[in-house]
């Protein structure tokens, strides 16, 4: 195992590094900008190195200035959290260059996994289900007719060179493309100068439900169930639970099963998480593959018991995987809600000074969170500023223990998104497991921007 | 004669009007990035463009004067 760590992340996800780091007795290095001085990871970590100003191209996402302190500072290994440099396999490549450990898959599977088209392509070879579909302009009407056949109604007209929904149509049946194609076609023509029509199947009410995986270097790999995450505002998660209120025993066997052939197909190490669209059919579709930590990594350690970032170190450290499929277990029900630092109608930002700040407690209750009262949260970095997770014997439990936790959670001086949490909580829908990916639009009054 | 504020902090990430621009009431005027999210400033009134204070780039706090019209 390791002596000592850089961490090259800041906020609750750095905090939760060193907290496992000090558990395995593992020396921990902090990186921060200038307007993160006070925060609490520097605080925590055995040394701190000031690595720049605050915008992240001048600090968090200089690569070399990252590496001058890890080498300086004798670091085996660093932990790239989230976000970040985490999935750029250029600093990944770095680290292998200089001897330096990345927390991670090696840099040529995530630059594999990075590229839209390239993973589409390896996960098809790999077997695992994407959006049936096509990647090639069609010729004309016919051949788009027998394409559709082929995929099955609905589908999904697309113009290639389309934005913002133009040249975009769902057609139901063989009549309804007929008519949608040359009009779509000629749109498509008029506003980007590019006719080229595709066609892909249309996934009505679809789900997003992931799988955590865990591969070590020699060859195992594991999977550690699911994470539903259907509910989003601006394309990003704020409610994820596991297990997924969806899903049978079968489909959660297949789509664990998939994503492991899949890691094992392109030599995967390390945490990861392959993310599905899921159907109401339950059939299930590649969507892409995060190699790293997410952020809702704590429901699986809820229901499992694991320590992911301790998996993360061993294995990262060459170890093999402690665990076998058949030892994963799965107890309970866990959610964790993202708290936001923004308008919980508008979803506009809201920086500023936190006056009054005092978290829920209690033995079912998680927090993740790098904020202390009189701390600013600055304009530069993310709004997310805190994770509450909560645990039950099953998900109605789990869900009253969020909504007391909610109750009691205290935060002054900046707005911030609690109140849609506590509509999302208490909502019949979603109380039913009504969970679709359309939930927020759909349920809540809301004003989005974009 | 009135002012564009900006109304939370954040650096200006785009300045769309120039100096001598005509501007219409809730049209945008500049946009600042905060928390990694792109913030639309629009002007309240109508009026022309008579300085603008904040150069692309810049940070500003909320309340900061961005451009004047007039």
């Amino acid at each position: 195992m390791f002596a000592k760590i850089l961490i090259a992340n800041r906020g609750e996800i750095a905090v939760r590094v060193i907290r496992t780091c000090k558990k395995l007795g593992i020396q921990t290095v902090a990186i921060y900008s200038e307007a993160d001085a006070d925060s609490l990871h520097v605080k925590l970590a055995d040394e701190a190195h000031l690595i720049g100003k605050p915008r992240v191209s001048e600090s968090y996402l200089n690569i070399e200035k990252i590496i001058e302190v890890a080498k300086a500072t004798k670091a085996e290994a660093i932990h790239p959290g989230y976000g970040l440099l985490s999935e750029n396999p250029q600093f990944a490549r770095r680290c292998e260059e200089e001897g330096i450990v990345f927390i991670g898959p090696k840099a040529d599977v995530i630059a594999k996994m990075g590229s839209k088209i390239e993973a589409r392509k390896t996960m098809e070879t790999a077997g695992v289900p994407i959006v049936p579909g096509i990647a090639f302009p069609l010729q004309d009407v016919e051949e788009a007719v027998k394409t559709a056949e082929a995929i099955g109604y609905p589908i999904m007209l697309k113009a290639s060179a389309g934005g913002g929904g133009i040249g975009m149509q769902i057609v139901r049946d063989e009549d309804e493309l007929r008519k949608a194609f040359a009009g779509n076609q000629k749109r498509a023509a008029s506003f980007f100068g590019d006719g080229a029509m595709y066609l892909e199947k249309y996934i009505a009410n679809p789900r997003h439900i992931e799988i955590q995986l865990l591969a070590d270097k020699h060859g195992n790999c594991i999977y550690l169930w699911e994470r539903e995450c259907s509910i989003q505002r601006r394309h990003q998660k704020v409610v994820e639970e596991a297990p997924s209120p969806f899903l049978d025993e079968k489909t959660r066997r297949k789509m664990g099963e998939a994503a492991v052939k899949a890691a094992k197909h392109i030599g995967y190490t390390n945490a990861g998480t392959i993310e599905f669209l899921v159907d109401e059919q339950k059939n299930f579709y590649f969507l892409e593959m995060n190699t790293r930590l997410q952020v809702e990594h704590p429901v699986t350690e809820e229901i499992t018991g694991l320590d992911l970032v301790e998996e993360q170190l061993r294995v990262a450290a060459g170890e093999p995987l402690r665990y076998r499929q058949e030892h994963i277990r799965r107890d309970g029900h866990a959610i964790e809600v993202r708290i936001y630092a923004e308008d919980p109608k508008t979803f506009l930002p809201s920086p500023g000074k936190i006056t009054v700040f005092g978290l829920p407690q209690g033995e079912y209750v998680r927090n993740e969170t790098a904020v202390q009262s009189g701390m600013t949260v600055t304009p530069f970095y993310d709004p997310m500023i805190a994770k509450l997770i909560t645990k039950g014997n099953d998900r109605q439990e789990a869900i009253k223990r969020m909504l007391a936790a909610l109750e009691n959670y205290q935060i002054e001086g900046i707005k911030t998104n609690i109140p849609m949490l506590k509509e999302v909580l208490s909502h019949p829908a979603f109380q039913a497991g009504d969970t679709t990916t359309n939930f927020v639009e759909k349920h809540l009054q809301t004003t989005t921007t974009k | 004669m009135s002012q564009v504020v900006a109304s939370m902090a954040g650096s200006v990430w785009k300045i769309v009007v120039a100096v001598g621009d005509q501007v219409e009431e809730g049209q945008d005027v500049i946009i600042l990035e905060s928390m990694k999210m792109e913030i639309p400033i629009a002007a309240e009134s109508s009026g022309v463009v008579k300085q603008i204070n904040v150069q692309e780039g810049d940070f500003v706090n909320e309340g900061d004067v961005l451009l004047e019209l007039e």
